[in-house]
């Protein structure tokens, strides 16, 4: 509120940090708390806290403020560009709090309603963000973005129609039938026929969020014509948002149904984002969307684990969708000033950036490296462990797995390679670049996959137990 | 008694079925609009209706949400936004019409045949009803989908959520009113951000045609 009034000034920036580093704090007491007592409940139920979504609620906030801190710099040059005016930074800001405010809504809700609301307005929040630069290729990116949300996100209000219905029959009308606590309670004697038909609804729903492959048309155009921060964003957190959701309704469907329909639809469409992210990966020419379909790859990755289940498997989810979202907005920091420096999002025209910035080449060399599972960072770790319990309870998918990693590896590194070491005569930039986000992400990503602190390891443990280990 | 509001809930139904199916054969944006305000009036209708007969006084609220939201406030601001961008033209669709409502047929009884086992277990008065809600949505569906136009889409968008929002007044006696509230509220919002939407593409593009709008392609 208060940025929608001083968003054009260029205090606003720092305000938006101070905002999202308030946010932080707020989440670093609260995690110690649940940590150390347990979930909690706040406003007669309908907030609710534990290890499961805490661990999110963190991540949330904290690449929220290393995202503040990288768009300050960001900002200031698309605004000596002339592509954003002081009208729009007013909404760019003020519609950032507001998505990461929704987002944590959505995130420590217990209401599976309030969840459906806070989502769409996480989209139509980020509508707004992905055409802040009102181009044609933003409109049309935020259209597409829209309607196909829109549409799917439609469906998953029918699947969370259908549960209430189910929950309704059980716990009656008085008494919160939405509350995931009250249904996880009752799970068990939820109607098995209604939950199908409403996890077919939420997962078609949730799963357009996600980025699986029949519905993942408007994350490449809206990650590639948004301003880069909020690519950042969009990729780091919501789809994470959209996975935990979905991840809340298998719970419930696991209990309903006591087989393993959902396991297996999320396993199919897991997979089949990896496959065919993978070969898109291979055909980009936009830096921006390249990294977007990687995206689409990573969250195959991570649908599949959860998907197959299990406590090993449920761990490698959760540390993936951790090491994912952190290397991945350090990623997009580094392609964000690459870009500007480059004046290009095309990787042809983007030519060595280690004679330019040598700190940016060397986080965006790092950052890929480290997306595309090479040891030591954090993202090699989960792979290792997604692909060895692929191994051996689903072996028939390890294959394709390890083919679509291997043409993702080839396509990526091929790209990027040359625009960090090729030639170049482009004159650096006369605003510094924010690298302490960059380094900040690939540091934690690479210390997860060195070493994961005690604490750590319990709450993602407890948190895999969670999810029905 | 309860055996003539359950005829009138089934009666609304059909009207909002029909309604879904004129829709689609509907060319003319000025019509859509019409017809759009009519469901949202058969739907305010139905819920008073089921609230009536069950006792449930938070379904008047929302019939009265829906009313001030459906009937008054969407449709007058569409107006506003074809008055202001002159398009009135008639709209052409992808499949021709009488393709389109054979589709539409077989959706519907695919969507009844989905709800068929669904609807035995619910306890609603208009429990008949949800197979004529999920058809609404899937014909809403395809009427996005057929259309290339931005305003037809929008509109089918909206029916869709009307679709949705029966769905719920016939599965459960509607959702709690905290969700409801929300609901309502993001569609607003949704509705302003498209309606500004429009005018921006128009600036661009010189047209509202969706077909402008597929720059972004895999090459």
């Amino acid at each position: 509120m208060v940025l929608a009034l001083t968003g054009h000034r260029d205090s606003a920036r720092e305000v938006n940090v101070a905002f999202s580093l308030g946010t932080f704090v707020a989440t670093c007491v609260l995690t110690v708390g649940v940590i150390s007592d347990g979930p909690l409940f706040a406003w007669s139920r309908e907030f609710y806290i534990d290890p499961l979504n805490v661990f999110l609620v963190t991540l949330t906030a904290f690449v929220g403020l290393t995202t503040a801190i990288f768009s300050r710099p960001y900002m200031r040059v698309e605004r000596d560009h002339g592509k954003m005016t002081p009208n729009r930074m007013r909404l760019y800001h003020s519609m950032y709090q507001l998505f990461s405010f929704t987002m944590l809504i959505a995130l420590t809700t217990n209401n599976l309603g309030i969840l459906w609301v806070a989502m769409e307005a996480a989209t139509l929040t980020t509508v707004l963000l992905v055409s802040v630069y009102r181009t044609p290729a933003s409109l049309e990116a935020a259209w597409k973005y829209f309607i196909l949300c829109g549409v799917g996100i439609a469906q998953a209000l029918f699947g969370t129609v259908l549960l209430y219905m189910a929950a309704e029959k059980v716990i009656g009308l008085e008494g919160g039938a939405l509350l995931w606590t009250n249904l996880d309670a009752v799970k068990a004697r939820l109607d098995p026929t209604i939950i199908t038909l409403a996890f077919a609804f939420l997962f078609i729903g949730y799963g357009t969020k996600v980025g699986l492959v029949p519905m993942h048309n408007w994350l490449p155009d809206a990650h590639a014509e948004g301003p880069t921060p909020v690519s950042a964003v969009l990729s780091g957190l919501l789809l994470n948002v959209a996975v935990y959701a979905l991840l809340r309704c298998k719970v419930l469907t696991d209990g309903a149904l006591q087989s393993h329909l959902a396991g297996h639809l999320m396993m199919a469409f897991g997979l089949l984002s990896v496959v065919v992210a993978a070969f898109f990966l291979s055909r980009q020419k936009d830096v921006k969307r390249m990294f977007a379909y990687s995206s689409i790859e990573h969250m195959g990755l991570i649908t599949f684990a959860f998907g197959m289940g299990g406590p090993i498997a449920n761990y490698a989810g959760l540390l993936h969708m951790t090491v994912h979202s952190l290397i991945k907005s350090g990623i997009f920091f580094a392609v964000g000033h690459a870009t500007q420096k480059a004046g290009t999002q095309n990787m042809a025209d983007i030519r060595g950036l280690i004679k330019v910035s040598p700190t940016v080449g060397w986080g965006l060399m790092l950052g890929s490296l480290a997306i595309l599972g090479m040891p030591p960072f954090g993202v090699f770790a989960s792979e290792f462990l997604i692909l060895t319990t692929a191994m051996r309870e689903q072996p028939w998918a390890t294959p394709f797995l390890l083919l679509a990693l291997g043409v993702a590896f080839a396509s990526v590194f091929s790209r990027v390679q040359p625009m960090v070491f090729g030639d170049t005569s482009v004159k650096p930039l006369r605003h510094p670049p924010a690298l302490v986000p960059v380094f900040a992400h690939l540091g934690l990503g690479l210390m997860l996959g060195l070493y994961i602190p005690p604490y750590l390891d319990a709450w993602y443990r407890q948190a895999a137990q969670m999810i029905g280990g | 008694m309860t055996e003539l509001v359950g005829q009138l809930i089934n009666l609304f139904a059909a009207i909002l079925l029909m309604l879904s199916f004129a829709m689609i054969s509907q060319r003319r944006i000025l019509s859509l609009i019409h017809l759009f305000t009519a469901q949202g009036i058969t739907l305010v209708a139905a819920t008073v209706l089921v609230g009536y007969a069950t006792h449930q006084p938070h379904l008047y609220v929302s019939a009265g949400i829906t009313l001030a939201l459906k009937v008054i406030l969407i449709p007058l601001l569409l107006y506003r936004v074809i008055n202001r961008l002159d398009v009135r033209w008639d709209v052409e669709t992808l499949i021709n019409i009488p393709m389109t409502m054979v589709i539409g047929i077989a959706l519907v009884i695919f969507a009844f045949n989905l709800a068929l086992p669904i609807s035995k277990l619910s306890v609603s008065v208009a429990r008949g009803t949800l197979g004529i809600a999920l058809a609404c949505v899937l014909l809403s569906f395809m009427m996005m989908i057929t259309r290339s136009k931005a305003v037809p889409q929008v509109i089918g968008f909206l029916s869709m959520e009307n679709g949705l929002f029966f769905a719920a007044t016939s599965a459960t006696y509607g959702m709690p009113m905290v969700v409801e509230l929300g609901i309502a509220l993001d569609v607003l919002v949704g509705i302003l951000i498209l309606g500004v939407f429009m005018f921006h593409i128009r600036e661009e593009f010189d047209s509202l045609d969706i077909s402008h709008l597929e720059k972004l392609k895999e090459d």
